[in-house]
């Protein structure tokens, strides 16, 4: 008899952890849901909204504009690889973001340091003709150094005299712009050409397209190799900063630098190479431009990327995975935009405004989070 | 051979020197102000605009004034009211300054620029030439000399002095803001009323380098002028080319100076104490 009563307790108390853990879960999802999903997603219904009066103005069909927006995104695997292939580098510099926002620095530099990081790769893709296996990973190590060296400067600046990383960073982009721009018109120039250009790298050290693996992507798709680099990358950054003792160290440098200290952490050294790391990851920015698809470097290639990065990091909740939903969501806008201007003769000026907009409203919500907190 | 580039020093310094000015009172009242570059923007834009509209360049000014004006209303709701991240911020307005004037490019038609003034031994320059001397040492006199400058200034510096003669950051802080767009957009008419149009993205980094100009001057009005007047003669040298120097070099001597004072390698440039500051 006890052990019949034995048992119903422990099927009972059983059936209370059960009813506990799933309570806890769904106050946990919702937990998230509200804090970490819904003010991005809010944000992005209100910058469509906002394209969609625009336009009401303008004297357009906003109804056209939201259909266009499907078709040109999803209507083949060609237009999801072009989507995908603007999302690349867009990865590498949220992510390069959000690593320095983590430990409460500002990398407003990604711009400059994936200028220098492509031109390593290209300068090791010209002037080295090795086989691939070593080619891809020299010029892939030349371009984290170069990125890293560009934004270590500004962190050993903030270390070890104190000046702010932000006035530095937007420095180090107009140096990277006028030093890149002088190697490419002075010294690298391909020869007989007025484009500011490198000549092409050594075949070998070029990332294959994946038209050229998977036959549901047309072969001129330049979606290429390097998109399974930044989804490597995002895995291996969430694993860096959620389970490793240098993510440890960052994160609680960011959120309480007295704590960090007391416990025997060197903010002056996490602060070097933070930003040392933060300026590699955007470096791979770079690398997807010269190996994967201009095979060159080319002066003034990116449009703002570095600043892109910004609002990846910002929608993202400065989550690996989420700066990665996001990037793919910016790399659709950039896709759509180029559409849209050829279909409806609307000018992308429009994404970008909205853009800040969007970053704008993000801030704000999170600051007005902060102060009812 | 110095004194023929005076002119282009002159016309290079102007709009540097007003955005300068700008950003000065934004950062003096605790407010970080990366937005100068989309203000100038904007009030480039705005002159053009109204300028074509209007067929009067006075108005084109006054345009480009309230379109800044309006620009840093939404920098200042956005950091002081709603306490968002200042650096984002700054950078969101820009990348919105560059959006809405790609998106509304106005019509490629030609405006007048502003009055000239005629002065022996110096030339001929826009107005705005001259009021760049005087609008440095009234805001000189302004922050340094007056109760008025001393609570802007107290808005960056200490709170808690703020709060003893119990006055409010947040005014203090609109105020230096507000005041700060007014100007930038000068800066940007001045662009836009040198060369007669307005082309995507005309600013081309002066606001960033009017940031450095700020901050190579140590937040002060005076020497930040002259730190402009300094960057203006780089880009004359640059733009003459004479002496084989590579142009690169010179164009990027401005940032290079200016991580070298706020590293304080020479002279120490020290910004406000609650600079960036958001919990008051």
């Amino acid at each position: 008899m006890s052990n019949f009563s034995g048992e119903i307790a422990r099927i009972l108390n059983i059936r209370k952890t059960l009813a506990s853990l799933l309570q806890y879960t769904t106050s946990q999802a919702k937990n998230v849901f509200t804090n970490h999903c819904l003010p991005p997603l809010l944000a992005l219904s209100g910058f469509f909204l906002l394209c969609g009066i625009v336009l009401q103005i303008q004297g357009q069909n906003p109804l056209e504009f939201y259909s266009i927006i499907f078709v040109s995104a999803f209507s083949t695997f060609d237009d999801f690889g072009y989507v995908l292939f603007n999302a690349t580098p867009l990865v590498f510099t949220g992510l390069a973001v959000a690593i320095a926002y983590k430990s409460g620095l500002f990398n407003i530099g990604c711009e400059g340091q994936l200028y220098a990081a492509a031109f390593a790769a290209a300068w090791i893709g010209i002037h080295l003709n090795l086989p691939a296996f070593l080619m891809i990973p020299l010029c892939i190590g030349g371009a984290l150094i170069a990125g890293a060296i560009w934004s270590a400067v500004p962190g050993f600046l903030k270390a070890r005299y104190g000046a702010h990383e932000v006035i530095n960073t937007i420095m180090m982009n107009f140096i990277a712009f006028a030093l890149m721009n002088f190697l490419v018109t002075s010294v690298y120039q391909e020869p007989g050409q007025m484009i500011p250009q490198t000549p092409q790298i050594y075949e070998t050290a070029r990332l294959p397209r994946l038209g050229s693996l998977l036959p549901i992507l047309p072969q001129s798709n330049p979606l290429n190799l390097s998109f399974f680099f930044a989804c490597g990358c995002v895995v291996l950054c969430y694993i860096f900063l959620a389970y490793t003792r240098w993510g440890y160290e960052l994160r609680l440098l960011g959120n309480a630098q007295d704590v960090a200290a007391y416990g025997g952490i060197n903010p002056q050294a996490v602060t070097v190479w933070v930003m040392a790391l933060s300026g590699a990851v955007a470096g791979l920015a770079g690398v997807t431009e010269v190996l994967g698809y201009r095979y060159r470097f080319l002066d003034n290639f990116s449009s703002g990327w570095g600043f892109t990065g910004i609002a990846v990091a910002l929608l993202g909740r400065n989550n690996p995975f989420g700066i990665f939903v996001a990037a793919v969501l910016f790399g659709l806008l950039n896709k759509v935009a180029l559409d849209i201007e050829i279909l409806l003769e609307i000018r992308r000026g429009l994404f970008l405004a909205g853009q800040g907009v969007l970053i704008i409203w993000l801030v704000c919500t999170e600051g007005i989070s902060r102060k009812n907190r | 051979m110095i004194f023929q580039l005076i002119p282009s020093t002159l016309r290079m310094a102007t709009p540097l020197g007003f955005a300068a000015l700008g950003g000065i009172y934004s950062e003096r009242s605790g407010v970080i102000n990366l937005a100068l570059e989309g203000m100038m923007l904007i009030g480039a834009f705005g002159y053009v605009v109204g300028s074509q509209a209007s067929g009067s360049t006075w108005i084109g000014l006054l345009v480009g004034m309230g379109f800044g004006f309006v620009f840093a209303l939404l920098h200042a709701v956005a950091t002081i009211t709603f306490q968002a991240e200042q650096i984002v911020t700054g950078i969101a307005i820009n990348i919105l300054a560059l959006g809405i004037t790609e998106f509304l490019v106005p019509t490629p038609e030609q405006v007048g620029g502003l009055p000239q003034w005629k002065l022996p031994f110096i030339g001929s320059y826009s107005f705005l030439v001259y009021l760049l001397p005087l609008l440095m040492v009234v805001s000189h006199m302004l922050l340094f000399k007056t109760p008025w400058g001393l609570r802007l200034r107290a808005a960056g510096e200490s709170t808690e002095a703020l709060e003893a003669m119990s006055l409010s950051r947040t005014k203090w802080q609109y105020f230096g803001v507000l005041l700060s767009g007014i100007l930038a957009s000068i800066g940007g008419c001045f662009l836009a009323s040198e060369v007669h149009y307005f082309t995507k993205g005309m600013t081309a980094g002066r606001g960033y380098l009017a940031l450095a100009a700020v901050i190579f001057g140590n937040w002060r009005p005076l020497s930040g002028v002259a730190a402009c007047c300094l960057f203006g003669f780089a880009t004359a040298l640059e733009l003459a080319n004479r002496w084989n120097i590579p142009v690169q070099l010179l164009h990027s001597l401005p940032y290079i100076l200016t991580m070298v004072v706020l590293a304080g390698f020479v002279g120490k440039s020290r910004p406000p104490a609650s600079l960036g500051k958001i919990k008051s």
